[in-house]
């Protein structure tokens, strides 16, 4: 848990600043969170405490590849995904399944990474933002169109509802722009710039037509 | 400013691959925790205001997921999602209000998540008890919502005991106009209970919201064919367009012959602290064509003995309103 490894897709070689910072971030995510992390229950006799609290070793299948990971009975999947395995594409926003910030799809639907439990996606096929781009540096249909339309201000939130618009361009191929904001719903943006976002979400449909 | 309290403490995860391994767990353990979708339970343990030593995780029963036709019933397993059960051709089809009323629910991600049971059991939105008051509900002596000077806005105009908080569900809405029947299994056996008796009020226990006591699990939801391909009513009132819970929420399955109303299941949620079937409202407009002047009718005597507290009068015209339009079938 004290280092991190490289986000998969990413296109940059060696130490830059932005990696340096995560580094830092994660590792101190890490030290302070140890507390609470390993805080034994009450109630558990000595042995069951031990075996309740010890990570365990499991792997996963994230965007496409399959990764070890040591994890906790009650850590999420966005803990999983920041701070073991370095893919801090996915945002923490609320924390409580309200913002949409954390947007992952797993087996093909979006969900709220901070409000699964890793331990229960062990089998399943995980993909987050850094897993849209091709291994070439292709960007998704849907990343393109984003760019294109300057789709969001601070994007903070852009993760989570680029997440939100590959699952809907999957589902339909040309959804009208009440059936996008209904299928962006469950995703908040404090800038406003939802007006710019649907557009992105219309051009990203527009996209992957054409690319299918 | 809320302290950041976002680490989960400890608990041990069992992920048993059937319902009575699951049961096993409950009985043998202390303090233990029922977790399907997860969305609110997680919630809670970030909050730090439930704390179990043990979690009983059920996503990976495969008994617990599913729906299917049973003659003319349709089974539908409690831990299938919400989506499902609103994208089901068999729910769709024949029982297309409680397709709208799950597709109504939170938000897409909540919905690819959640699961019915999850939606059907959930706990109030009573933000003094969300908030880790020490209420009645969570076992003190006193109900912060009920007094002249609370936020109430949201809480209820009827049915209330010391505790004033209503339920959130509106898959219960639609499963009781349904006439539903709910599946329950313990370590002594399998019960079933009548929808409108799966929810219960504080003045029967305050600390729950429905029948279900510790070691049960909520296995399956049937709906018989009796209201099948009734002319349904759902709406929901609320105050944003996602994620909302409903302000109140209406049901309504009617079957219509000869100009008049042949027979109805009418309910409404958010008006108190358990799911209101309205059997009343339903031998009323038995025989009465089903028209405008019936809706007012209903409306009334739907809202008759409401008592608002300090900041949720609007309910009371907002409950009418609804049960009159369920009665006239508007378009919505």
């Amino acid at each position: 848990m004290s280092g991190v490894e490289t986000p998969v897709a990413s296109t940059t070689s060696g130490h830059s600043r932005r990696t340096f910072i995560k580094g830092v971030v994660a590792t101190g995510a890490a030290v302070s969170s140890s507390n609470y992390l390993f805080r034994a229950s009450e109630g558990l006799s000595a042995s069951e405490r031990v075996r309740s609290t010890l990570p365990q070793l499991v792997t996963l299948s994230v965007n496409g590849q399959s990764r070890s990971v040591d994890i906790l009975p009650q850590e999420t999947l966005a803990m999983t995904l920041r701070y073991k395995l370095g893919l801090t594409g996915t945002k923490l926003g609320c924390d409580r399944a309200e913002c949409g910030a954390c947007t992952v799809i797993i087996d093909g639907v979006t969900h709220y990474s901070c409000s699964v439990l890793t331990k229960t996606v062990r089998d399943r096929a995980i993909t987050t933002i850094e897993g849209l781009e091709s291994p070439d540096g292709t960007l998704h249909p849907v990343q393109q169109a984003v760019v294109d339309e300057g789709g969001f201000q601070c994007a903070f939130c852009a993760p989570g509802f680029i997440m939100s618009m590959v699952a809907l361009t999957n589902d339909h191929s040309n959804p009208t722009r009440e059936e996008a904001a209904q299928a962006l719903s469950g995703n908040l943006c404090r800038c406003g710039d939802y007006n710019k976002i649907l557009n992105s979400a219309m051009r990203a449909a527009e996209y992957a037509r054409r690319t299918v | 400013m809320a302290v950041i309290r976002d680490m989960i403490p400890s608990f041990q995860l069992f992920q048993p691959t059937s319902v009575d391994e699951a049961i096993d767990v409950l009985d043998r353990r202390d303090n233990t925790w029922v977790l399907a979708g997860g969305l609110d339970s997680i919630d809670w343990f970030k909050d730090r205001i439930k704390r179990p030593d043990a979690v009983v995780e059920l996503t990976g029963i495969a008994e617990l997921k599913g729906i299917h036709m049973s003659g003319d019933a349709l089974w539908i397993g409690a831990a299938t999602t919400l989506h499902e059960v609103a994208t089901n051709e068999n729910v769709r089809t024949k029982f297309g209000l409680l397709a709208q009323a799950a597709e109504d629910v939170a938000t897409p991600q909540i919905r690819n998540q959640g699961t019915l049971g999850g939606n059907l059991i959930q706990d109030t939105r009573c933000w003094y008890y969300r908030g880790g008051w020490p209420c009645y509900r969570a076992g003190g002596n006193i109900c912060y919502a009920g007094t002249p000077r609370s936020m109430n806005r949201e809480h209820c105009v009827t049915g209330s005991s010391r505790c004033v908080a209503v339920n959130g569900s509106d898959t219960a809405t639609a499963l009781i106009a349904l006439g539903a029947q709910m599946v329950v299994r313990s370590s002594s056996g399998e019960r079933t209970y009548d929808a409108e008796e799966f929810f219960i009020g504080p003045a029967i226990d305050i600390e729950r919201m429905t029948v279900l006591e510790p070691g049960d699990i909520l296995t399956h939801v049937r709906i018989p064919g009796d209201w099948g391909g009734a002319r349904f009513y759902w709406e929901k009132a609320r105050d944003r367009k996602s994620w909302d819970w409903a302000l109140v929420s209406v049901a309504a399955s009617i079957f219509e012959s000869d100009g008049v109303i042949q027979r109805a299941r009418i309910s409404v949620n958010g008006v108190a602290p358990y799911p209101l079937r309205l059997t009343e409202v339903e031998d009323l407009i038995q025989g009465m064509p089903a028209d405008d002047d019936t809706g007012i009718a209903a409306g009334e005597l739907a809202t008759r003995g409401f008592r608002p507290l300090r900041h949720n009068d609007f309910k009371v015209p907002l409950t009418r309103s609804l049960v009159r339009r369920a009665v006239r079938g508007d378009a919505v």
